[in-house]
């Protein structure tokens, strides 16, 4: 669960066709098909255009194998399992990417303000970011939102400080490296308010490092969510969370594979589908080109 | 970050005289500033809480207790004192060794700790070794030949393992082994590895083994991209043309060249596991840190928490330490530098 990005030349997202370079690569494009699947079923799921609502029970046709009323089977209480699969993926969606949506921005913010303006800056905002790097994500995580009143909003604040620092150091690192670069000196030069000059000239190139960060940080996102409400500590019920659907399975599987299978393979396939994204974002944003 | 490229004269550094300039010290001194923010953002942090110890202690009881009561419990927790007096006091007793008391357990905190650590160190190694053991020469072998078919599967594989969550590995395991083939050492006490170490190493199997798979992918990533990077180089060609043969070639020239990425890499996991083993102690009931800290926060033993944070946090910083001094002892680079 880490990730080195080697800043050593400046890495933008303009004039590049990164998106067109993304999908051309397999990793790339399995990835993105995988993932707006994903999240056009469980946006219809949420939208309630599926036959069945996950909170509805229906006790008499409970743990029901795979039929073609209820593709996924039912659970312990008759409640459609597809339903509350999809629901979850939403859950784990929402959740990943607001969390990681909060740390991108606060953590790019900080990256840039260390990274440009040094001396006092620097010192204080690395200091907190070595602080919080002193913990392992999972213990922070599990901390925070013990703290925190638990709903999937507070879940996910408690995911996004744990992945601030990571940006912090990601965009800091990448900052020190554009600073030096020629333009960048022209700018300062001209008069150009040094605020303007870090949004205007430092920000776009170092965008294509942060965009890396984001794909994998959801992947995590999501796997740390799943691990927290496996753990009771994440999104409390009656909502469905992949790891507290992974959780009730754990007394119904011997008698009913269909749920714990399908809960698994879903959150397999959704970080699956951002491990992708993220590894052909690097390689199409690798300078070197280096396969 | 090391950087393991010789320095150019221009960025060195002039000597710095005296002991604080050198590396090492400056680094420990940086661990002691980093271990103390956390003493005080574990501490801010439990101060959050809704409630406190009281209520805590006595649930929906504490509401019968007359203001004396309260006031003389609040005195005894110490919760009367100013919130910088109750921090030095707590810093000033874990310093001697002190980390409080568990209210349920009637033990101090540092006995459960010195019973709990030694078990999740014993987890953490085991999981670093079987993933370095399968890790590394997969890695090798993957870079062998880029995109070849071991590459393509190691590739694969190393997805997968970033993939797939460490409880859902564990509960399947669990599931499967012991209702397919009624294999469930873990369902038993545990034993200390000193106790009865046979049955300790069978407990301990599943809980590595479900670790292991996820730490290897990054290994076996990491070790791909730094082969790839060494085999490439000049000195490497030089050996082949001087007649090396290829075993002794991949080991002593471009494994010793590549290790600084893969000891990195190793060594952050080993810090991972030793706070983010939870899950899956918890899973297979192994009674280490993570789920003494799971349960402190499960049953709102503040002081418990409080300090098993911070020892979790100690043996992490502690860790990314020694992983640092350790690559200076590996690479004379960096000791350079």
């Amino acid at each position: 669960m880490s990730v080195e990005v080697v800043p050593d030349l400046p890495v933008g997202l303009r004039r590049q066709g990164v998106t067109g370079r993304v999908l051309r690569r397999p990793a790339g494009a399995v990835g993105a098909a995988l993932l707006v699947l994903l999240a056009l079923a469980a946006l219809a799921q949420s939208l309630g255009l599926l036959a069945f609502d996950p909170a509805v029970q229906d006790p008499p046709s409970r743990l029901q194998g795979p039929s073609a009323v209820h593709w996924f089977g039912t659970d312990q209480f008759g409640r459609d399992l597809l339903a509350r699969v999809l629901s979850a993926v939403a859950n784990s969606l929402r959740v990943a990417v607001v969390a990681v949506l909060i740390s991108a921005v606060v953590g790019t913010a900080l990256g840039l303000l260390a990274g440009y303006f040094g001396r006092g800056s620097d010192l204080a905002i690395s200091g907190v970011t070595n602080v919080l790097f002193a913990f392992p994500p999972m213990l922070l995580a599990l901390a925070l939102t013990s703290v925190l009143a638990r709903n999937w909003f507070t879940v996910a604040v408690a995911i996004a400080v744990v992945y601030v620092p990571i940006f912090v150091r990601t965009t800091r690192g990448a900052t020190l490296s554009v600073r030096q670069v020629d333009f960048v000196r022209a700018a300062v030069s001209t008069g150009q308010h040094p605020l303007a000059t870090v949004v205007r000239h430092v920000l776009p190139n170092v965008a294509g490092h942060v965009v890396v960060v984001v794909a994998l940080a959801l992947s995590w996102a999501v796997l740390t969510e799943a691990a927290l409400s496996f753990l009771g500590l994440g999104t409390p019920p009656p909502a469905a969370s992949l790891g507290s659907l992974i959780l009730d399975a754990r007394t119904t599987v011997f008698v009913a594979w269909w749920t714990m299978l399908f809960p698994g393979v879903l959150v397999v396939l959704l970080v699956i589908a951002f491990n992708l994204l993220g590894d052909a974002l690097r390689d199409a944003l690798d300078p070197r080109g280096r396969r | 970050m090391a950087d393991p490229s010789p320095r150019s004269p221009r960025r060195l550094r002039p000597l710095r005289a005296g002991l604080l300039g050198h590396p090492v010290v400056s680094r420990l001194l940086g661990a002691v500033a980093t271990l103390l923010g956390v003493a005080v953002l574990v501490f801010v942090l439990l101060r959050l809480v809704p409630g406190d110890q009281i209520t805590a202690n006595l649930g929906t009881e504490a509401a019968a207790l007359t203001p004396a009561q309260r006031q003389a419990l609040e005195a005894y927790y110490g919760l009367d004192r100013p919130p910088l007096e109750q921090f030095l006091g707590w810093l000033g007793s874990v310093l001697t060794g002190n980390l409080g008391w568990s209210g349920r357990a009637q033990v101090s905190v540092l006995d459960l700790t010195l019973q709990a650590l030694p078990i999740t160190v014993e987890l953490a190694v085991l999981a670093i070794a079987l993933s370095v053991l399968v890790g590394v020469p997969l890695g090798m072998l993957a870079a062998r030949r880029p995109n070849g078919v071991p590459d393509t599967l190691g590739q694969g594989a190393s997805l997968l393992g970033l993939s797939l969550p460490a409880f859902l590995i564990g509960t399947v395991l669990l599931s499967v082994l012991s209702y397919r083939f009624g294999f469930n050492p873990n369902g038993q006490a545990f034993a200390g590895l000193f106790d009865d170490p046979v049955r300790n190493l069978q407990q301990m199997l599943l809980p590595a083994v479900t670790l292991a798979i996820g730490i290897s992918a990054p290994i076996i990533r990491t070790t791909r991209a730094a082969v790839l990077e060494v085999r490439g180089l000049d000195f490497v060609r030089t050996a082949r043309a001087k007649g090396v043969g290829e075993r002794r070639l991949q080991v002593r020239h471009v494994l010793r060249n590549a290790l600084v990425p893969i000891v990195t890499m190793t060594g952050l996991q080993l810090g991972y596991l030793l706070g983010g083993a939870i899950v899956v102690e918890q899973i297979f009931s192994v009674p280490g840190i993570g789920r003494q800290v799971l349960l402190g926060i499960q049953q709102k033993e503040y002081a418990l928490v409080q300090s098993t944070v911070l020892v979790i946090a100690l043996c992490f910083v502690l860790v990314n330490l020694l992983t640092d001094l350790l690559y200076r002892l590996i690479d004379p680079r960096v000791r350079l530098s």
